[in-house]
């Protein structure tokens, strides 16, 4: 108990004295996963939309694989990554392995599925005189997509929050593709895990508690948001 | 109405088939300007599918619409075709947004000015009686509440057609009939060509200049309001407008408009047209079937009067329905008031009679098969 006690203390302590390197990796760590987060709700919401509007041969294998990527290992899309990535890979051209654009590249097909999914669900679960009504008001379907979509904001905001519980949480694919270079690709949880390797547990405490209240800040922010929208 | 209105909406061989079965047919359909249509049938007739087809929210496998007399095309110029139509469905899926929003979002959507937004929407909110909660959220609405912004969301816009699907389902009669007076009010004033889809009778004579009957997505009959009452051109048709007794016959004798049906037999009198040997079917509104307790034949001018047992007695609202037996079935309605009098609950034998000119004749149809050896 003292450990945790003394790794909390260690963490405010941090916290309080803005200690430098600690505010970067906290930054980044944001940075990085509001970025994949952002990314994949573009690609997640427009394509999910997409699946979940239209009807096409394969359409339930398609949603099965989606269902599935929502579940897709850290350490698998990292290993594809840093294998794309890898100087003789097919896009080692870039330069971008180990650095932040990698992680963010990894975090997003991380989200992806994940808000793709509830985003299928969530269109999906709308009644489906709702669309009906939508065009016969004289709806484009651009104006249809976009109703639509708002009426199933607040699903939509639950997506927001997985997707971006599940880039900032994970460890498996920063590490691989961003390295946890200090001052340059270190994120909260690869700064964990290290610190936790050296058997610096207090420090390692601290990292989690830090990860734990910027989430929890993160999540309270959005679920303000939805619960001020939810019908009451 | 007026006949020589011209045609705003017409569909001509429309059929719509789904998973290879056809589940509608209309060869031809029309609807003139300022013309009030209902549309009545049992459920899984095809009459939402044919407002969907007339929206053109649904995948036609043949036939085409023309609105005035033009072709509607698919694509931009189908989205300019809806515009001019609104369509009110079943449920009011109103958006999660306020009664005004509401309201405005078809507006929005044609691009329509702030200003001009405010002003129509103020107006349709006053209509339909909901000014002071235009505020207020859509999800906080009562049913009937959510119906009038329903109305008002399709009408804001000034559709020159207007389609209704059964807007006043699972309403309490008192705010039914409001909204009924509202609408009603808002289409005469207006001038709207409308289409409305019911299940109440006293609504389609009420509202409609037009009574279009459907049956297994096929158009049964398509008549004034007054024709197809009293003059239904099937027994389908009949039992929909009321006719409870529909009995299979065979004319035995005819003249001079006056015949003697064959039923089950005994013979029915009653005044039509036919020849000896013509299957018919014998049409008797319940309300028509007088019952006494005594032989009335002495003493009434009614052509028909059969012994009867009552084999059922259930409530029908107001009025109790009897179904007799005379040798044939015969449905009959008796006030409360007359079953107590008449003693009916203890009683098992007595008299029905009812006019010739109440029985509805409807020939069979003209082949073979609608002739019988004569009697």
């Amino acid at each position: 108990m003292d450990l945790v006690a003394q790794g909390i203390w260690k963490a405010l302590h941090l916290l309080v004295t803005l200690d430098r390197e600690v505010i970067g990796i906290t930054l980044l760590t944001f940075e990085v996963s509001a970025s994949a987060t952002a990314i994949s709700l573009l690609l997640g919401i427009g394509i999910g939309v997409a699946i979940a509007l239209n009807s096409f041969t394969g359409k339930r294998f398609v949603v099965s694989l989606v269902n599935t990527g929502m579940g897709l290992p850290p350490v698998v899309v990292g290993l594809f990554v840093s294998i794309l990535l890898w100087r003789s890979g097919p896009l080692g051209s870039l330069g971008l392995l180990y650095t932040p654009t990698a992680i963010v590249i990894a975090q997003s097909i991380i989200a992806t599925p994940i808000i793709m999914g509830i985003t299928i669900g969530a269109i999906q679960s709308l009644a489906p005189a709702l669309r009906l009504q939508i065009l016969a008001l004289g709806a484009t379907r651009r104006q249809l997509v976009w109703i639509l979509v708002r009426e199933a904001r607040l699903p939509l905001m639950a997506a927001v929050m997985a997707g971006f519980g599940g880039v900032v949480s994970e460890v498996g694919a920063s590490i691989m593709v961003g390295g946890n270079i200090k001052g340059y690709t270190r994120v909260l949880t690869t700064a964990t895990v290290m610190e936790t390797g050296r058997g610096e547990f207090d420090v390692a405490i601290a990292l989690s508690v830090i990860l734990l209240l910027a989430s929890l800040g993160a999540n309270y922010v959005l679920t303000v948001i939805q619960q001020h929208e939810r019908p009451r | 109405m007026n006949d020589a209105a011209p045609t705003l909406l017409e569909l001509r061989d429309l059929e719509v088939r789904r998973g290879g079965v056809e589940v509608l047919d209309v060869p031809s359909l029309h609807l003139r300007d300022r013309e009030l249509v209902a549309l009545i049938g049992p459920n899984g007739s095809g009459k939402s599918t044919l407002l969907l087809s007339m929206m053109g929210l649904l995948e036609r496998t043949a036939g085409e619409i023309l609105y005035r007399g033009s072709a509607v095309p698919p694509g931009r110029a189908l989205i300019e075709y809806r515009r001019k139509l609104a369509l009110v469905l079943q449920e009011p899926c109103l958006f999660d947004l306020t009664v005004h929003e509401n309201v405005a979002s078809a507006l929005r959507m044609r691009g329509i000015g702030h200003a001009e937004v405010r002003r129509r929407v103020g107006a349709y909110l006053e209509r339909f009686r909901l000014g002071s909660m235009a505020e207020r959220s859509a999800r906080k609405l009562s049913g009937g509440e959510a119906r009038r912004v329903n109305l008002a969301r399709a009408l804001v816009t000034e559709p020159e057609v207007l389609l209704l699907d059964e807007p006043f389902t699972s309403l309490d009669p008192p705010t039914r009939q409001s909204i009924v007076d509202d609408l009603e009010r808002t289409i005469r004033d207006t001038g709207t060509a409308a289409i409305i889809v019911t299940h109440d009778q006293e609504e389609a004579l009420r509202l409609s200049d037009r009574i279009v009957v459907m049956d297994g997505g096929r158009i049964a009959q398509s008549d004034a309001p007054s024709v197809v009452l009293n003059d239904p051109q099937n027994a389908f048709v009949a039992s929909w407008v009321g006719m409870e007794t529909i009995l299979d016959g065979v004319i035995c004798r005819s003249a001079g408009g006056e015949l003697v049906v064959a039923v089950s037999g005994k013979e029915i009198g009653a005044v039509g047209d036919g020849s000896p040997g013509d299957r018919v079917y014998c049409c008797i509104r319940p309300e028509s079937v007088v019952l006494d307790i005594a032989n009335p034949s002495s003493r009434t001018s009614a052509r028909n009067v059969f012994a009867a047992r009552i084999t059922s007695t259930t409530s029908a609202g107001a009025y109790l329905k009897l179904r007799l037996d005379c040798g044939f079935p015969l449905v009959a309605h008796v006030t409360r008031d007359s079953f107590a009098i008449l003693e009916l609950a203890r009683r098992e034998h007595l008299f029905a009679s009812f006019k010739a000119t109440a029985v509805h004749v409807i020939r069979k149809g003209d082949g073979a098969a609608a002739r019988a050896a004569p009697c």
